[in-house]
């Protein structure tokens, strides 16, 4: 960081505040949306329709952490991280074999009559409230913490120069959503460019018939996606709820975001759409980051006539959906098929 | 026992048939060839026969077990390969991928077989990183082939292996064919330059309107005056 | 190949002489409606039947999308609460707190430096042709662009700011409901066109993703927008097209709702049935069923598909318009996905996607469904806890009812899944007429 660059130690203030609200807040944002893109994309790459469930199956893999928790609130003690943590591996086979399951239920009988991808559409959709309805059923409609025996920490690191009063704040399901997130794309990566499975996979998003002509069982192919694509979806929905609360009635919100997100990596590129769901999490956080505060170090030598209001942000946080809609809209007008290029328009 | 043979096919897309009783024989170590006119069925056979459309009537047999409306993985683990004529390559896959996919039922044998490729097409191992889809049109073609090669099929089954290439590859191909069928593979495939094929082809078949109008040695099709008039271009 | 051949199912729906399905789906929604009149009493059967009318009229906007275009809208919501919008602000009194104060000449001004600067943006977007660089004019642009929605923006918070504190908010503007309803279904029609002329000439899954994002940005506004709806403190009372019930008494005011909302459907009902048989529905379905043939043929698809896509969005306005006045309440947190999107998508499927008639039918019996599920889903609750009280000592958790609703989330969801594979052209299949 240029930090010398900034005049004066009350700029650095406000810089550190700029890397709280913005390179912060949007590297957590843009990790949770950059994971759920990921198995938008991969669902889409594979079995080429959007799937409009992949919200909920975050709140259903979240949903299931919770439940472990509560069941076993003191488990992360005893290996020193938070019980949602420890928690997350049998949640995420859970969720795997739920989402193997709903495929089997629900998708597989209209892929196996050749409906056209919108009908399969519309069939996730009924997924959807089918989760909803069964999580909530559960839950009830309120948020909970994912916190429940344990307290989360929340580091305060001092920026090493004279005067800064500000320090940079992580929390501590923040570091392990960073870790997790280089671990998990890490682990894709591999999986995707050296594992037989991986570059089957590939291969049929590239060529679903050719595939088969290969004696790649498409079938397998299918189960192993929607496991990877449950896995990551627990991972994601478990992080934002650690992050902030678990509420169940936040599908339609991340919906835009992740789709947003895979449409910008191009459609049925993982590592597309991580980039995409980085761009989105930092493009809200930029829209709702109140730039005035930046720009509190000059105001004394701004001209009398240009006095800037309080609130320089350029959406509030409450229309922060319209970002995503906006970037979504800006790639289906200039590029529909994405920065990286993907197969389906 | 014939390697392939198929009596009195019927088939085709969703209810319409388009194969009205096709017979097809081929012997281990032989070279099929099945011309004809656009729209007589040709790509349709292959496709029948390799288990990517329904069989309605009809049997067809490897080696004298009936395969018909078996799925393409179960037959590749027969020893069928099979290069359709569009869309035969991974794009965003390399080269390598795209064959290593081609033995996805052998892995063991993937390294032993990859030199073998790429002995047989030396273009490819220089373009083993490449994506398959930034490669000109007769080397996608090497790279289909040798995909197919790669699960060590008994029987090839190629669908018009040289349409939209240059004169010079058209050669090249019909060459490696020849050497393939050499190494003892048994090859079927449809071709639009009908008398260079037929001059390599040990059987002919030659359909019209979904049925068989002459079958015969290449050798004999050639000489054929009615196939010469009618299926050669005089 | 199963019984769920693509192929038989369309013979099997060849034209009959009688239309039987027709009569027995007839009788069954009238035994319904007649067995609500006798249980729960007159007028509340009315006020459900006024409220199933809105939903035909929406449902036959979602089956011209759905059924006769195959586009599928998963934002109904944002389309009926637009036309909510509307006629909340038409025929609400006007605020005299508001255009007494000099604000509106406020508002106004902020109007104004919006036009220009949305000029301004369009001008330096044509920059290059002075003869700048094309990176230099994009460059120019985004900064200006960013620059003047920030001034703009900041004008506009002071002054709404000042509106809220000074007036609550800007009020309506005391005009006749019909125009609130005509407003609101040309806005909602107005919204559908910029939607569509984005997303139609692109795969179908995509009109789906930014309809239900465009719901979901609509609801935002409405709700944060507190100086023109009062966001969550709502508005009420919204006056009616016909007396009340304050002068009528209510079964004979909802009656007369009733008569005017019926009067609209088969207004429409004619209309769209005209349409389908027209040559314009032929090529309509004829995009639908093979697109790359109506292509060859010379027909401008896109064009084709945006009438039918904004057409559908007028009517689901108008329905949201209708809607709006009849709960006399306006409130935009009362908008919600399920009731105002997944149920009309279930009334389209399971009623015959593209058949108007089945259309009707499937809102009026679903709607029927939907009213009557909340008792008795609140009464199975209510069983299984006692019985989970008596026997396995459970306590009952709190909020019981709210969760008791869900459930019917977990019904709307199945039914959507089940009918999509059981019954995948509804109740009332399209008539595909065979010409062999």
């Amino acid at each position: 960081m240029p930090l010398h660059l900034l005049r004066g130690d009350i700029s650095v203030n406000e810089f550190v505040f700029f890397i709280n609200n913005v390179v912060i807040a949007g590297s957590v944002t843009g990790s949770i949306y950059a994971i759920g893109a990921v198995g938008i994309t991969l669902v889409f790459g594979i079995m080429r329709f959007a799937h409009f469930a992949h919200a909920d199956m975050m709140t259903l893999g979240a949903f299931i952490v919770l439940l472990l928790t509560s069941m076993f609130p003191s488990a992360g003690n005893a290996v020193g991280m938070p019980t949602a943590i420890v928690m997350l591996p049998p949640a995420i086979i859970s969720t795997a074999l739920i989402a193997v399951l709903i495929d089997k239920t629900f998708y597989k009988p209209m892929r196996v009559h050749g409906v056209k991808p919108i009908v399969m559409v519309i069939a996730s959709l009924g997924v959807t409230l089918m989760l909803q309805g069964l999580i909530r059923l559960f839950t009830g409609t309120g948020s909970q913490s994912l916190y429940v025996d344990d307290r989360k920490e929340i580091f305060r690191f001092a920026v090493p120069i004279e005067g800064v009063r500000m320090p940079v704040v992580l929390t501590e399901p923040q570091i392990y959503l960073f870790v997790l997130t280089v671990i998990a794309v890490t682990a894709l990566h591999l999986f995707l460019s050296r594992s037989r499975l991986g570059k089957a996979m590939r291969a049929m998003s590239d060529n679903p018939d050719l595939a088969r002509s290969s004696g790649i069982n498409t079938n397998t192919i299918v189960a192993v996606t929607w496991m990877i694509v449950g896995g990551l979806a627990t991972i994601a929905g478990t992080l934002l709820a650690m992050d902030v609360t678990f509420k169940p009635d936040l599908s339609f919100h991340i919906l835009l975001p992740i789709f947003a997100a895979a449409i910008v990596g191009g459609v049925g590129q993982p590592f597309g759409a991580i980039a995409g769901g980085f761009v989105v999490g930092f493009a809200e956080a930029l829209a709702v980051f109140n730039w005035n505060v930046l720009l509190r170090p000059v105001h004394d030598s701004l001209p009398t006539w240009l006095e800037l209001p309080s609130n320089l942000a350029f959406v509030g946080t409450e229309y922060k959906i319209v970002v995503p809609f906006f970037i979504l809209v800006a790639i289906l007008v200039w590029r529909p098929t994405g920065i990286f290029k993907g197969k389906v328009i | 026992m014939p390697l392939l043979e198929a009596c009195g096919v019927h088939g085709g897309y969703g209810g319409m048939n388009i194969l009205h009783g096709v017979d097809i024989s081929i012997e281990a170590n032989e070279v099929g060839v099945i011309i004809g006119p656009n729209g007589a069925g040709k790509s349709t056979m292959l496709k029948a026969i390799f288990g990517l459309l329904q069989v309605t009537e009809g049997e067809i047999r490897l080696r004298g077990t009936p395969i018909h409306n078996q799925p393409p993985n179960r037959l590749v683990k027969l020893g069928m390969g099979f290069v359709p004529q569009e869309h035969n390559v991974f794009p965003s896959l390399s080269v390598q991928e795209n064959l290593e996919m081609g033995a996805y039922l052998k892995p063991g044998s993937i390294k032993h077989n990859l030199g073998n490729i790429y002995e047989f097409f030396p273009p490819l191992k220089d373009k083993r990183r490449q994506p398959a889809g930034e490669l000109s049109g007769g080397q996608r073609q090497m790279v289909a082939m040798g995909r197919a090669l790669m699960a060590e099929p008994q029987l090839l089954l190629l669908d018009e292996p040289t349409a939209g290439l240059s004169p010079k590859y058209v050669h090249e191909i019909f060459e490696r064919v020849k050497e393939i069928n050499a190494a003892g593979v048994g090859i079927l495939m449809v071709e639009q330059n009908a008398k260079q094929a037929l001059t390599i082809a040990d059987k002919g078949f030659v359909l019209a309107a979904g049925q068989n109008r002459f079958t015969d040695t290449g050798q004999a099709l050639l000489a054929d005056p009615d196939v010469a008039r009618s299926f050669l271009g005089g | 190949m199963s019984a769920h051949n693509p192929h038989r199912r369309e013979v099997a729906v060849s034209p009959r002489s009688f239309p039987l399905r027709e009569w027995i789906m007839l009788t069954a929604v009238a035994l319904a409606v007649g067995a609500v009149f006798l249980s729960m009493g007159t007028p509340y059967s009315v006020r459900m039947l006024v409220e199933a009318s809105c939903y035909a009229i929406l449902a036959l906007g979602l089956t011209i999308q759905w059924g006769y275009a195959g586009q599928f809208n998963a934002g109904v919501m944002g389309f009926v609460a637009l036309g909510g919008f509307s006629t909340m602000l038409f025929t609400v009194p006007v605020n005299h707190a508001f255009w007494d104060s000099d604000l509106p000449g406020e508002l106004g001004r902020v109007l104004l430096y919006l036009v220009a600067a949305s000029l301004a943006v369009i001008a330096a977007s044509r920059l290059n042709r002075l003869g700048l660089p094309n990176w230099l004019r994009t460059f120019i642009t985004i900064v200006l662009a960013l620059v003047l929605y920030m001034v703009v923006i900041s004008q506009f918070r002071a002054v709404t700011d000042d509106i809220q504190r000074q007036a609550d908010f800007i009020g309506g503007f005391g005009m006749p409901v019909w125009l609130g309803w005509a407003v609101g279904a040309a806005l909602a029609g107005g919204v559908g066109y910029l939607i569509g002329h984005i997303c139609l000439g692109l795969r179908s899954d995509y009109l789906a993703i930014a309809t239900l994002g465009i719901a979901e940005i609509i609801k935002a506004f409405l709700k944060n927008s507190d100086w023109l709806t009062r966001g969550t403190a709502t508005v009420s009372p919204l006056p009616w097209p016909v007396p009340g019930p304050g002068e009528l008494g209510f079964t004979l005011a909802r009656a007369a709702y009733l008569s005017v909302t019926a009067v609209m459907i088969a207004i429409i009902f004619v209309l769209l049935q005209r349409a389908y048989n027209a040559p314009w529905g032929r090529m309509i379905r004829a995009i639908r069923d093979n697109e790359v043939s109506s292509a060859a043929m010379g027909k401008d698809i896109n064009r084709r598909r945006l009438e039918i896509f904004v057409l559908g969005c007028i009517l689901m306005g108008l329905g949201g318009a209708a809607l709006g006045s009849f709960n006399g309440l306006f409130d935009p947190q009362g908008y919600l996905p399920l009731n105002h999107t997944f149920l009309v998508l279930v009334m389209v499927i399971l009623g015959g996607p593209g058949n108007n008639l089945g259309t009707i039918f499937g809102a009026v019996a679903v709607y029927i469904i939907w009213i009557m599920s909340e008792p008795l889903a609140l009464y199975v609750m209510d069983l299984v806890t006692s019985f989970g009280h008596t026997h396995f000592g459970w306590d009952i958790p709190r909020n019981m009812e709210s969760r008791a609703l869900q459930a019917r989330v977990f019904v709307i969801g199945l039914l959507i899944t089940v009918v999509l594979r059981v019954a995948p052209k509804g109740l009332l299949p399209e008539k595909v007429k065979h010409h062999d």
